[in-house]
């Protein structure tokens, strides 16, 4: 098996600041990783380097593309990587706000990906954004309604049947069950594993939360000041962690 | 089946001073296709150590975990995920679930992530709560509510889902009745009868003698603490 | 002859102003910023379209001015006398004598030439601007052609009101790539603009020209299956009887009379002297007396 993501040499430095420096990993198809690390760590932005948000200022991150080539996205035109994120790639923000349209319908948000794949029939890209709420629980009959209109949970769920809807291959998750209660994080975090193992979906979920690392991911990245600390399996990081940091970040959390 | 070699492991507490725990050393131990090896020893000997090593949980400081040719030691978390997929089930004292899956589906799991057809994967799960005497109007809710008793059985039940070639079993009978007990045992029995390899921790004596074949007291590998220091 | 300078501004400007048509016409469709002037009249009175015609008229023009469709309002009015005064160039109400045309709102129903130049005035001429705010997002849109969003509006008419409602500013795409607002036209006109004519584009408060040079294509967005259609009232011409004329509705009294006349005042005229008749009109000749 062949990586999906291959990420080399990742730094991203804001002046005499280390935003993330030299990380390294692979991700193959299917797999689930977590980054975990306090505020300030450097985790959104490593995350922001690897979906093509911001340029980093080192290393390439290489993506194998639908013909089997692994293609640098650092490197690639504008035009290549926001298609790629349109089709290929899907990120779920913290803030649902920031990944909708609030001033368009549930069906719309979710159709314009579709749309701006090329879709030009009204009648199948409705039925797709019909089917598409049905899997993340959100009932036909607010097909119609603007996401101001819907409770956290229910925007946090129309922005992933949003990303998903094109059928994407990469996920990249940025807190993705943050600010919600924890009744509906659990739905959330329910959903996604399910959509995860059903669409064979390879994720990037970065979190300070460990409970939501412990079910979503396979495998943890722990960062602390800009660097990658510890990474293994994540059951293994969370029970037997090396790092005096990650000791401590498992040893700080609250038990239930 | 499993073949475990030179095996050592320490604890380093960072925030308690950088204090370096050896908690074994030296282990050896193999175990073939339709064994069953009890791991004895007092408490805090290292039995659950070694089982959660052999289970990738725990990283070993030094030696080797051979399991059907994958070498949990040095494996990549993918492998060591495709191994726990396939290959090695294990049924730990605790049932950790997603809250709000319903039992059955909690129990059908592994069975799915195998690539078993859906009704399939049910029938099968029905079938093992069924045996285990979870009775069937708790099938459709989450485990997360039941009684201690109950969680042991559902977690039982999803261990045994999937037919693993190799196994390992926590104290697989601690706090269950004398009929679920007898359950357990041919459900152990069952998979020795198949070929699965299996390594255990039974407190549970009688339990110990009907299905085990050898015992390993891992106590031997413990180092002395002066020797630590 | 006035002190102005001809046609108002300066050469400098008008020069500047040419550069941005020419870019324009050889960019069907993309929107060329330009340094707009101050004008004489108020933002939204059509400061872009007077600049683009002024830089486009010579002496020997003859400059037709509508709004609406019609000669005869304030706007239409105030513009013509504007460009009699600082041009000195002949004026007409006809389309065919018109070299040049200013238009706020409406295409003439009678088909360009070769020889004529339509200019409107546009509000605003960035067709996604009311799905996406950021104008550095909406070039970066337009340079990489992701158009998905311009059928979000219209996907998003058709779930709310069970067709695409949008009736005047209809987006369009010029020769298989940009999308364009064709101002606020009615999506009846929209057709009309695959013509022999240019058609050139200012907006004055925006800062931005654009044209679409004679015979281009020019494709209404919509849906397999809901089609663009260049609707207008299901209704003839009370005044000449057309049935092919875009219609402006007139409520007449209190009791819901109403009549429904030609926007373009010019066609309505010309049918009217060759005889036409509509269903409330009188001859022409009694008409007159």
């Amino acid at each position: 098996m062949t990586p999906l993501l291959k990420v080399e040499n990742v730094s991203k430095f804001y002046g005499n600041r280390i935003g993330c420096e030299g990380v390294d990993f692979d991700l193959y198809p299917g797999e689930v990783m977590g980054i975990v690390g306090e505020s300030g760590s450097g985790k959104s932005t490593l995350l922001n380097c690897l979906a093509g948000h911001l340029t980093p200022d080192t290393g390439e991150v290489r993506f194998e593309m639908r013909d089997g080539m692994m293609r640098d996205t650092v490197s690639m035109s504008e035009p290549e990587r926001r298609m790629l994120s349109r089709t290929d790639w899907a990120f779920v923000h913290q803030h649902a706000r920031d990944g909708l349209r609030m001033n368009v319908s549930a069906g719309g948000n979710v159709g314009e990906r579709l749309m701006a794949v090329g879709a030009r029939h009204y009648g199948d890209i409705r039925e797709e954004a019909v089917d598409w709420l049905g899997r993340v629980e959100i009932s036909e009959s607010r097909v119609d309604d603007r996401p101001s209109q819907f409770s956290g949970g229910m925007q946090q769920r129309l922005q992933i049947a949003r990303n998903l809807v094109t059928g994407p291959r990469l996920v990249f998750m940025d807190e993705p069950t943050g600010g919600l209660d924890v009744s509906v994080q659990a739905r959330l975090l329910d959903l996604l594993r399910g959509l995860v193992r059903k669409m064979g979906l390879s994720a990037i979920i970065v979190t300070h939360d460990l409970a939501v690392v412990r079910l979503l991911a396979d495998r943890l990245m722990v960062m602390k000041d800009g660097q990658v600390v510890e990474t293994g399996l994540t059951d293994q990081v969370l029970d037997d962690p090396q790092h005096a940091y990650t000791q401590l970040l498992v040893s700080s959390v609250l038990q239930v | 089946m499993i073949e475990i070699r030179d095996l050592s492991k320490t604890f380093t507490l960072h925030n308690q001073g950088g204090v370096v725990i050896p908690v074994m050393q030296g282990a050896e131990l193999t175990v073939a296709k339709g064994e069953c090896v009890a791991l004895t020893g007092a408490s805090g000997a290292g039995k659950s150590t070694l089982m959660r090593m052999i289970y990738g949980n725990y990283l070993a400081a030094g030696g080797s975990i051979v399991v059907n040719g994958v070498d949990v030691v040095r494996a990549e978390p993918r492998e060591i995920l495709a191994l726990r997929r396939e290959v090695l089930g294990y049924v730990s004292q605790f049932l950790r679930v997603v809250p709000r899956v319903p039992t059955v589906d909690v129990v059908a799991e592994p069975l799915l992530a195998v690539g078993v057809d859906a009704r399939a994967a049910r029938a099968r799960a029905c079938d093992l709560l069924a045996r285990l005497n979870i009775p069937e109007r708790l099938w459709s809710l989450s485990p997360t509510s039941f009684s201690g008793g109950e969680q042991q059985r559902v977690n039982i039940a999803r261990g045994f889902a999937h037919c693993y070639p190799a196994m390992l079993l926590d104290e697989p009978t601690a706090s269950l009745d004398a009929t679920n007990r007898e359950t357990v045992l041919s459900l152990i029995e069952e998979a020795k009868a198949r070929g699965a390899a299996i390594v255990g921790i039974f407190h549970d004596e009688a339990a110990r003698e009907r299905v085990c074949d050898r015992e390993i007291d891992v106590a031997v590998y413990t180092p002395s603490m002066a020797g630590a220091a | 002859m006035s002190n102005y300078n001809f046609a108002y501004l300066d050469e400098q400007t008008k020069r500047m102003i040419r550069r941005a048509i020419l870019k324009g016409l050889a960019i069907p469709g993309y929107q060329v910023p330009f340094a707009s002037r101050e004008m004489p009249m108020p933002y939204g009175w059509g400061t872009g379209g007077v600049q683009v015609t002024a830089a486009t008229l010579t002496p020997e023009d003859t400059l037709k001015v509508i709004d609406q469709g019609a000669d005869d309002t304030t706007n239409a009015v105030s513009i013509r006398k504007f460009f009699e005064k600082t041009a000195g160039v002949a004026t007409s109400e006809e389309t065919a004598q018109a070299s040049v045309i200013q238009t706020r709102h409406r295409i003439p129903e009678e088909d360009l030439r070769e020889d004529q130049i339509l200019v409107y005035q546009v509000p605003i001429p960035e067709p996604l601007r009311f799905l996406e705010p950021s104008e550095v997002e909406t070039r970066k849109m337009h340079s990489l052609e992701e158009y998905g969003l311009m059928h979000v509006k219209l996907y998003e008419d058709i779930a709310k009101h069970g067709a695409i409602a949008t009736s005047y500013a209809y987006p369009v795409k010029v020769e298989g790539r940009y999308v364009m607002d064709p101002s606020p036209i009615p999506k009846f006109d929209n057709p009309k603009m695959e013509m022999a004519g240019i058609q050139l584009f200012g907006a004055g408060r925006e800062q931005r020209i654009y044209a679409v040079p004679p015979y281009c294509k020019v494709v209404s967005l919509d849906f397999d299956d809901y089609p663009f259609e260049a609707s207008k009232a299901d209704h003839a011409c009370d005044m000449c009887g057309a049935t092919d004329s875009y219609l402006d509705e007139v409520i007449m009294d209190d009791a819901g009379g109403r009549l429904f006349v030609c926007s373009d005042t010019d066609y309505c005229a010309g049918r009217r002297r060759a005889g036409h008749v509509g269903a409330q009109g009188v001859a022409l000749a009694e008409d007159a007396a």
